[in-house]
C-alpha cells in the first residue's frame, strides 16, 4: 500500500480509538467536573462493561446482533448500579475528600479487578460483533463495525451534550458543578446529583467498553490503558471541560493510533505521560478548563 | 526594653504607588504609605476598603500589580512571604491559623525555631522551650502550654497567634483584626499586651473596634475603596468629615 | 542529639524493637528467615514513604520510581559494569536521590490531587522507560544478579545470616534516621507543613524547600531499599517499578500508622503475611490489598499505631514519635 492509503488506514484506526476514548474519558471528566474527585477505578468500570457484555452475549446465543444489543443495554445498567452502591457506601462517608477518595478508589480498583479475575478468569475472550462485513474502499476493505463504532460514539457524545445543555437534569448537574453551595440553596438535591453523576460516569465507561469489545477482547486487565489514556485526555483537555475532553480525546486518540503504527508505542506512551505531568505543573487548566481557584 | 541596637531607620516601612487588581476590581489603588519605627499604627476603613489586601501585599502573601514596598530601607517587593518573615515582618491571621494538633508550646517553638536556625543547625530544644514559655507567659497562656492548640477557646487561640508573633521577635508585627470574637475583659488585657509589645516592635493593626483603635493607636490610616482617605492622630480622624461619611454612608 | 536520643520510653521501645529483630534470626525457620529479611528491606521503603506522606503530608503515587531507580541503578551497574555489592549500592542510592530531586523539584510545584497525578505520571513514564530500554533491562522478564557481584566486603550476600544481618543493618539505619527526624526540630517543621502550610510559610519557612527535603530523604530511603533488595534477593525486574509498588508503601504506612516511626514496620509485616496467606488459596491476593485500603481509609485512617498513639495522649506522643 502507498503511504496515502496507509495513513488513511492508520487514521481510521486512530478514529476508532479516539471515539471510544472520548466516550470513556467523558465519564471521568463529568465526575471530576461535578464532584471534584478523581475516580481511579474508572478503568475497572470500563473493564466490567466489557466482561459483562461478554457474559450477556454468551447467555443470549441466538444471534450476535441481539446479544450485542442486549449487552449494550444491560451492561451499562449493571455497572451504573454497582457504581451507585460504591458511591453511597464509600465515597459519601469520606465526604468526597479528594485525597481520601483517590485512596478509596484505588482500593476499589483492586477489588473489582481481582473479583473479575477470580470469577471470569485470566483469559481474554472474544465477543462477536453484531454484524461482520467489510466496506470496500478504493484501496482497502475496512470493517463496517468499526465505522459503526465511530458513528455510535459521535451520536452518544451528541446525546450527552444535548442532555447536559437542554434538559433539567443537565441543568442541575451544571449548576452543581458551578457552585455546590448555591445549588443547594436552590433546592437542588446535591447528594442525589452526585450519586447520579458517579453512576452515569461509570455507565459511559461501560458503554465505551461494550462498543470496543467486539474489536478487542474482554480481559480482566483491560482497564489499565483506558484509565491512563482517560487521565491524559481529561487533564490535557482541562478537568471539568467537556469540550476540552472531546477535543483532547480526538487529538490523543488519533495521534496514539498514528504514532503507534509508525513509531514505537512505548515511546508514544512515555511522551504522553510526561506531557500530562507537565501540563498539570505549568498549565493546570489544560486546554479549556477554568483556572483553579 | 529598648530595641536591639541597629541602624534604626526612622521609616521602618514605606510603600510607593502600591496597587493590586483582581480582574476588574482594584482592591488597593496607588497607595503611598509610611510607617516610622516604633509607632503603633491602626488601619481602619469600611468593609471592602482593601485593608487585608493591603497588609497581604506588605507581608508578601500576594504580589502587587504595581508599586513598591520598602522595609528597613530595602526594597522587598520581589521577596516571597517567607523571606519577608525572615527580614522581620510578622503577620497574624484574620481567621485564626495555628497548628491545631500541636501543643500551644510547640506552636510558639516553631515560630522561634526558624529565627534561631543557622543554616541546618537548629537551636537546642531546651532553649526553644524556654523562649516559647516566655512568650506564652507574656500573653497569659502559661498554664495552657501543654494543651493542644485546637482545644483552646477562640480567645486563647487569638492570644496564641500573638505569642507566635512574639516568638518571631519581629521588627514589624501586623495584627489583622486581633480582637474579633474576644470578650471585653480579654480585649482590655489585649490592649495592655500590645502596648508592651510596642516597646520592642513596630505595630500595625487592622481593627474595627474603635475603642481599641482610640486606646492604642498613635496614628491612624483610613482606607476606603483601596485609597488612603485620611491619616493622622486619633482626634483628627475622629473629627474628620470625610471619614464620618465613609463609615456612615459606606 | 542528646535530646533526641534521651533515655525515655520511646527510645527504649525502639531500641527494644531493634534488639528483638536482630535476635529473631536465630529462632526463625528458613522460610520465615528470608521473609523477615525481605520485610525489613521493604519496611525501609515504607519508612521512606512515611517521611514524605506520614509526616509531611505529601501523598505521592510515584514512589515505585525511587525504589526502581535504586534497584536498577545497582542491578545494571553489577550486570554491565561488574560493580559488586557496596559500589552497586552506592550507585543505586545515588540514582534514586538524583531522580527524587529532579522529579520532586517539578512535582512539588503542584499540591494535593495534582501532586498525586504528577507523581503517578512520572512513575509511569519511568516504568515505561524500563521497557523502552528493554535490551538492557530485559523488561518484565528482568534479570538475575550475577552471583559474583552479590558480595559485601568479602561476605557472600547469598548466605542467609549475612543477608539477614545486612537487611537488619539497613533497617536499623533507616529506623534510627526516622526516629531522629520525628523527634527533631526538622520533624516538627515537616508536621507543620502538613498541618497548616500557609501558617508555616508565614512563620518564615520556605515550604517548597522543606517539602523537597522531605521528599529527598524519602527517596533516599526508598532507593536504598531498592538497591539492597536486588543485592540481597538476586533479582531485578520491571514489576518492582510498576504502580503496585507505589501503592504498597501507601498501604503499609496507612495500616501501621502514618506519621509513626514504627508504623511502616508493622504495616509491612502485617500486609506481607496477609498477602502470603491469601495467595495460598487464590491468585487474586490483590483483592485483599484493595479491601484493606478501603477499610483503612474509611474506618482507620490513623492506622494501628496511630490510633494507639491518639488513645495514649501525651504518653503516646513520647513512646511513638
Amino acid at each position: 500500500m502507498d503511504f496515502g492509503p496507509y495513513f488513511l488506514l492508520a487514521s481510521l484506526e486512530g478514529a476508532v480509538g479516539a471515539a471510544v476514548l472520548a466516550v470513556t474519558a467523558l465519564g471521568l471528566s463529568l465526575v471530576f467536573g461535578v464532584m471534584r474527585i478523581v475516580n481511579v477505578a474508572h478503568g475497572e468500570f470500563f473493564m466490567l462493561g466489557a466482561v459483562i457484555a461478554w457474559w450477556v452475549a454468551s447467555l443470549i446465543g441466538i444471534h450476535p446482533a441481539i446479544g450485542f444489543l442486549a449487552a449494550l443495554i444491560v451492561s451499562p445498567l449493571i455497572v451504573g448500579a454497582l457504581a451507585a452502591v460504591a458511591e453511597r457506601t464509600v465515597l459519601t462517608r469520606l465526604n468526597y475528600d479528594p485525597e481520601a477518595t483517590i485512596v478509596a478508589t484505588i482500593g476499589m480498583l483492586y477489588v473489582i479487578q481481582q473479583a473479575v479475575l477470580m470469577t471470569y478468569g485470566p483469559d481474554a475472550r472474544p465477543v462477536q460483533p453484531p454484524f461482520d462485513f467489510r466496506i470496500q474502499l478504493p484501496w482497502f476493505g475496512y470493517s463496517a463495525y468499526k465505522l459503526f463504532v465511530i458513528a455510535a460514539a459521535c451520536l452518544l457524545l451528541l446525546g450527552v451534550w444535548w442532555g447536559l445543555t437542554r434538559t433539567r437534569i443537565g441543568l442541575m448537574m451544571r449548576a452543581t458543578q458551578f457552585d455546590r453551595e448555591t445549588a443547594r440553596a436552590f433546592a437542588i438535591p446535591v447528594d442525589k446529583v452526585y450519586g447520579g453523576v458517579f453512576a452515569f460516569g461509570a455507565m459511559l465507561a461501560a458503554l465505551g467498553a461494550v462498543l470496543v469489545v467486539p474489536v478487542q477482547q474482554a480481559h480482566y486487565l483491560m482497564g489499565h490503558d483506558p484509565l491512563l489514556l482517560s487521565f491524559i485526555v481529561v487533564i490535557i483537555g482541562g478537568l471539568g471541560s467537556l469540550r476540552g475532553t472531546v477535543l483532547a480525546a480526538v487529538i490523543i486518540g488519533m495521534s496514539d493510533g498514528v504514532i503507534s503504527v509508525f513509531f514505537s508505542p512505548t515511546l508514544a506512551k512515555i511522551i504522553a505521560t510526561l506531557v500530562v505531568a507537565f501540563v498539570l505543573v505549568w498549565r493546570p487548566q489544560g486546554l479549556f478548563g477554568e483556572r483553579p481557584a | 526594653m529598648a530595641a536591639v541596637e541597629e541602624e534604626a531607620a526612622p521609616l521602618l516601612l514605606e510603600t510607593r504607588g502600591l496597587t493590586r487588581h483582581f480582574g476588574g476590581l482594584t482592591a488597593v489603588d496607588d497607595v503611598d504609605f509610611q510607617l516610622p519605627t516604633g509607632e503603633i499604627r491602626a488601619i481602619i476603613g469600611p468593609n471592602g476598603a482593601g485593608k487585608t489586601t493591603f497588609v497581604s501585599l506588605l507581608s508578601g502573601r500576594i504580589r502587587p500589580s504595581a508599586g513598591r514596598v520598602t522595609f528597613a530601607g530595602q526594597d522587598v517587593s520581589r521577596l516571597k512571604a517567607h523571606q519577608r518573615v525572615a527580614r522581620g515582618i510578622a503577620y497574624t491571621f484574620q481567621i485564626t491559623s495555628i497548628f491545631k494538633a500541636m501543643s500551644a508550646r510547640e506552636n510558639v517553638m516553631l515560630a522561634a525555631q526558624r529565627r534561631l536556625t543557622k543554616g541546618l543547625i537548629g537551636p537546642p530544644e531546651a532553649e526553644l522551650r524556654a523562649l516559647a514559655d516566655e512568650a506564652l507567659a507574656r500573653v497569659g497562656l502559661a498554664e495552657r502550654a501543654e494543651e493542644a492548640a485546637g482545644n483552646l477557646s477562640y480567645g486563647h487561640q487569638r492570644l496564641l497567634e500573638v505569642a507566635m508573633g512574639l516568638g518571631l521577635a519581629p521588627r514589624l508585627l501586623i495584627l489583622d483584626e486581633p480582637t474579633q470574637g474576644l470578650s471585653d475583659e480579654e480585649i482590655a488585657a489585649f490592649i495592655d499586651l500590645v502596648r508592651e509589645i510596642a516597646q520592642e516592635s513596630t505595630v500595625l493593626l487592622i481593627e474595627h473596634n474603635m475603642h481599641v483603635v482610640m486606646g492604642l493607636a498613635e496614628r491612624i490610616t483610613v482606607l476606603d475603596r483601596g485609597r488612603v482617605l485620611a491619616e493622622g492622630a486619633p482626634e483628627e480622624i475622629r473629627a474628620d468629615d470625610a471619614v464620618q461619611r465613609a463609615y456612615l454612608g459606606g | 542529639m542528646r535530646e533526641i536520643f534521651r533515655p525515655d520510653g520511646g527510645t527504649a521501645l525502639h531500641l527494644g524493637v531493634l534488639i528483638v529483630l536482630f535476635a529473631l534470626q536465630f529462632a526463625l525457620s528458613d522460610y520465615h528467615h528470608i521473609n523477615i529479611a525481605r520485610i525489613m528491606v521493604l519496611a525501609c521503603f515504607a519508612m521512606g514513604y512515611n517521611i514524605a506522606f506520614g509526616y509531611t503530608g505529601l501523598l505521592s503515587l510515584g514512589h515505585a520510581m525511587f525504589f526502581g531507580a535504586g534497584l536498577y541503578g545497582a542491578g545494571l551497574a553489577a550486570q554491565f559494569a561488574a560493580v559488586s555489592g557496596p559500589g552497586a549500592f552506592v550507585i543505586g542510592l545515588a540514582a534514586a536521590v538524583a531522580l527524587t530531586v529532579l522529579a520532586g523539584a517539578v512535582a512539588l510545584r503542584t499540591a494535593g490531587v495534582s501532586f498525586m497525578i504528577v507523581t503517578l505520571m512520572f512513575a509511569q513514564a519511568a516504568y515505561l522507560t524500563i521497557y523502552y530500554f528493554g535490551e538492557f533491562t530485559r523488561g518484565d522478564e528482568g534479570f538475575v544478579y550475577p552471583d559474583a557481584m552479590r558480595t559485601l566486603f568479602g561476605l557472600e550476600l547469598i548466605e542467609p545470616t549475612v543477608r539477614y544481618t545486612v537487611a537488619f543493618g539497613l533497617f536499623a539505619i533507616c529506623l534510627i534516621a526516622s526516629f531522629a527526624v520525628a523527634r527533631s526540630g526538622l520533624g516538627r517543621i515537616f508536621v507543620a507543613v502538613r498541618e497548616n502550610e500557609d501558617r508555616a510559610r508565614m512563620l518564615g519557612y520556605d515550604v517548597y524547600r522543606m517539602k523537597l527535603l522531605a521528599l529527598t530523604i524519602s527517596g533516599a530511603m526508598a532507593g536504598a531499599a531498592g538497591a539492597a533488595y536486588g543485592l540481597l534477593f538476586g533479582y531485578v525486574g520491571a514489576s518492582f517499578a510498576n504502580i503496585e509498588y507505589s501503592i504498597y508503601p501507601l498501604l503499609w504506612v496507612l495500616m501501621g500508622g502514618a506519621g509513626v516511626v514504627l508504623g511502616p514496620l508493622l504495616g509491612t509485616l502485617a500486609m506481607f503475611y496477609l498477602v502470603d496467606v491469601t495467595s495460598g488459596f487464590t491468585t487474586a491476593y490483590l483483592l485483599v490489598v484493595g479491601a484493606a485500603l478501603i477499610a483503612l481509609i474509611l474506618f482507620f485512617p490513623k492506622g494501628v499505631l496511630g490510633t494507639v498513639r491518639e488513645k495514649l495522649g501525651a504518653r503516646g506522643a513520647r513512646w511513638l514519635p
